[in-house]
Order: structure tokens, then sequence, then C-alpha cells
């Protein structure tokens, strides 16, 4: 019988962690911030139909980085998650908090137990009532979780652009000023010559009846980028 | 949370409704897809609530769908509130006639469906699309229909790509049948659509219609004992939606109110 080579879980790890890593920095950005009525979420994203930024319900969006086909699994996942939780209790009992732990369960026990990990850095993010209770979690390939507050980035070149925003972010900004930030980050760190048409752009905004998850199209993306 | 891992061709794909069946089998009530039949027994019909006279009318602009407030129990008045007309999603709303708590649940099951289609997808579905869905789940209902629990609801939805209302019926079966004009179900249905029968014609204005719809659940609570009127005392008056190109809106209570009591003087006057 052939004897496994042995492997340090350290190392182990490690490795796993960067593969993941290589597999997200890969990517492009993508930015969620607060702004006066809620929260933009703004992806370089040349397809039209393979979306970053989704809705997961009420107040509820989904950011995903990485490899398509797995984010898009757990992006269902989230759906459903939420959907059940709100048939069986309330709309009200949907959280972005317990949707968050959740994501952290699942990509930590895949990091730790499968052979490939996912190659996916993922954020969840909530509009409140006010802007104090908005909510930014931004959960890795490990299932590390972190709670933000202001704006956040996932995917590709995140560090700089953080790094980029730090400075330059004022709370309650009005949307145009917000969206403006956010493609001038994108453009100053990972994309130099970024077209609007390949800007995915979407709010949750706390004005809107119901379901506050909006996309906006190119024409209002532009009208807004140049109203400055 | 469940990380599926199976094929993606047996994934029960965009429906709550079928993920539901498959993980969650007993949050299903009677709305079941493969439910056997129940065993028999005395029928519960007698002891439940139940929902009375629905109706829906197209228009101009697109369809109205309106219901009565008030459920009885045997020859009881069991609730005066219920809603029975609700919102399915910006394009459509649906009615329900039967006993009440099946039928307010298919009502959420629905509209959870609708709502979970168009998250995953990214698209609505098409108004024939929910109009089968729903039909399939009225159909999981049929063992509870033979024991006397029966849900039949009016599906009426905007249709962009014809640009006009449309109205679906339901039998305790699932089977869809499309009304060209208007229809009226529940124990004063039959009242209801001889009034409307009387007064429609195609294309009418909305205060014409909404006029309409209001006199038809007028007589129907005349005539039948299961239907709840306007109540000017409590001020409970009957759900009247409008589906149209811009979405779902209620029609005020102040406008029903005031309807009612010109309807309410002229009656006084003919007799």
């Amino acid at each position: 019988m052939a004897i496994p080579y042995y492997v340090p879980p350290e190392q182990m790890m490690q490795d796993r962690a960067e593969y993941a890593k290589k597999g997200i920095a890969k990517g492009r950005s993508i930015v969620a911030m607060e702004y006066q009525d809620g929260i933009l979420m703004v992806a370089d994203n040349p397809s039209i139909s393979l979306n970053k930024v989704s809705e997961i319900y009420d107040a509820i969006a989904f950011l995903g980085a990485g490899r398509y086909s797995e984010f898009e699994n757990l992006r269902k996942a989230g759906i459903r998650h939420a959907d059940l939780k709100g048939y069986l209790y309330s709309r009200e009992d949907v959280t972005a908090k317990s949707l968050a732990n959740a994501y952290s369960q699942v990509l930590g026990t895949t990091f730790s137990q499968e052979v490939k990990p996912l190659e996916v850095e993922i954020a969840v993010v909530a509009v409140g009532e006010a802007s104090q209770s908005n909510e930014i979690y931004r959960i890795s390939f490990d299932g590390s979780i972190t709670d933000e507050r202001g704006f956040t980035v996932i995917g590709g070149r995140s560090e700089a652009i953080m790094v980029f925003l730090k400075d330059r972010y004022k709370a309650g900004l009005p949307l145009s000023d917000a969206l403006t930030l956010c493609k001038e980050a994108v453009e100053n760190t990972a994309t130099p010559r970024l077209v609007i048409q390949t800007l995915e752009v979407a709010v949750l905004d706390r004005n809107r009846q119901g379901r506050k998850f909006r996309r906006l199209t190119t024409d209002e993306i532009m009208e807004l980028v140049h109203s400055r | 949370m469940i990380l599926k891992s199976e094929s993606p061709f047996q994934d029960p794909g965009s429906s709550f409704y079928d993920w539901l069946s498959v993980h969650h089998p007993d949050a299903l009530l009677g709305f079941r897809p493969r439910a056997g039949a129940e065993g028999g027994g005395p029928s519960p019909a007698a002891r439940i609530s139940h929902g009375t006279t629905v109706l829906a009318l197209k228009y101009k602009d697109g369809v109205i769908i309106a219901g009565d407030r008030m459920a009885t129990e045997g020859y009881q008045v069991s609730a005066r509130r219920i809603e029975k007309v609700y919102k399915m999603d910006e394009h459509s709303a649906i009615a329900i006639a039967g006993a009440a708590g099946p039928c307010i649940e298919l009502a959420k099951l629905f509209q959870t469906e609708l709502e979970h289609y168009e998250k995953l997808e990214g698209a609505e579905l098409s108004i024939d699309g929910k109009a089968n869905k729903l039909a399939q789940m009225v159909k999981g209902n049929l063992p509870m229909a033979f024991q006397g629990l029966i849900v039949v609801p009016i599906f009426v939805g905007y249709d962009p790509k014809r640009s006009e209302g449309r109205i679906f019926k339901y039998d305790i079966t699932g089977g869809r049948y499309e009304e060209t004009d208007y229809f009226s179900t529940g124990s004063g249905g039959k009242d209801a659509r001889t009034t409307m029968k009387k007064l429609y014609q195609p294309g009418m204005e909305e205060p014409e219609a909404v006029r309409t719809v209001l006199e038809a659940l007028y007589d129907a609570s005349e005539e039948d004992i299961g239907t709840g009127g306007p109540d000017l005392i409590r001020g409970i008056y009957p759900t009247v939606k409008t589906i149209t190109v811009k979405g779902v809106s209620d029609v005020p209570e102040s406008q029903i109110h005031q309807i009612y009591e010109r309807l309410i003087e002229k009656r006084k006057r003919e007799t």
C-alpha cells in the first residue's frame, strides 16, 4: 500500500489560500458605497446579462467577484435562504446578518474540507431606515467575515481601490457624487480607460416602496456622472 | 443554507414552489405536487372560513380586480375585514374564493414564487407562464378540494406584448381558462356576473368600470348570504385594484365610499 505524502496543515491552508487569492485577483473589482439615500453598487462588468450585483430580498443585495459559476451558485442559495425565511416567518425577519453568517459558514466549510476552495469574494449589503442602520458585510473565500462602514471593495485590485477611497469618501454624498467617486476609484487603480457602457450600477434606495433594489440604465449613469 | 452540489439538470430551477416541495414539503399544506389522497372522514368544510364573491373586468387601460371583505363559517360571519384580492407583482394580482386558510396560503406562495423566479432569472415570467404555474399549484390542492377545502383563484395581469389586461379563471382540477371580458366566482359569483353582463361594454373608461364592479358586488351581497356589502357603519368597503401598464394600484376607499353613497341614493329613489 502506498503511503500518502505528509503535508503539514499550515502548508495545505496556505496553498489553498494562495490558489483562491490568485483566482479572485484576476477578475475586476466591485464597489459598494453608502450614499444619501441608501447604498450604491458599482461593478466594472463588460457583460450585460451576467450580473455581479443582484437583489436578494427587500432591502438586501449581493455582490460577487471571482469565478462566475461559483458566486452564481452562492447567489441562488442566498435567494432561496431569504425567500424561505420570508415565507415561513415574515418579510421583516429576513436579515442581512443571518444571510452573511450563512455565507460565511458555507465558504469556511468549503475552504477547510474540500480539495479546491471557492475562488470568490462576496459582499452582502442592506439598506436601513436611516444611514446608521445600513449594513455592509464582506466575506472572503475562507469564510472570514468583516463588517464594514461607509464602503467596501471586493475582487480584482480591491486593496488599491480601498486605499484610494479611504481619503476621499465622505458620509452622506448625493448619488451623482458617490457614483462619480466610485468610477474614479476604479479608473485610477484598475481600468484606466473605463467606458460607462461596461459599468453595472444598482442602488438600494430606502425611499422606494417595498423592494428597494433598482438597476440604473446606461442613460441614467451617463446623466449622473456628467451632472457634476 | 443549502449550496447545491447536484447536477444543474436535477436542480429544481427557478421555481420556489418546486424547491419547497423537495426540501421543505411540510411547509406546503395542500399544494403538494405529489400528495396522495388523504383519508376519508367527515368533511371539515362547515367549520372553516370561506371567502365569497370575487370578480375581474377588463377596461380601456387594463383590468380591474375586486372582492368583498366578509368570511363566513357555516351561517356565522367569521371575519368582516378579510382580504381576498392580493397584488402578486408589478403587473399581476389574484383574487381568491373558497376556504380562507388555503386561499391565503396560495396567495402568499404564489407571490413568493413570482418574486423568486424574477430574482433568480433576472426577468419576470410571461403572463401565460404565471397563469400556468398557478394552475399547477391549484391542481396540487386537488386531494384537499375533495375534502371540501376548495381553492379557486381568478388571476389577472397586464400583458405588455398585447397591451391589454387579461383574465384567467381556474377550476379545482387546475383547469385554466381565459376570459375575454369579465368573470366572477365564489358563492355570489353568479349574481355579480349577471350585473356585469348587463352593464359591461368593451373599452370602458376607468370610473365607469369601477362603478360597474362595485354595483356587481352590491347585487351579489343582496342575493347571497355569504357576500358582504358595503359596511357604512364600520367603514368597510370592497377591495378594488386596477392593473395597467403603470402597475397595480388600489382604488382609494374614499372613492369607493362616494360611489356607494350615490348608488344607494339611486336605489332608494327607484324603490
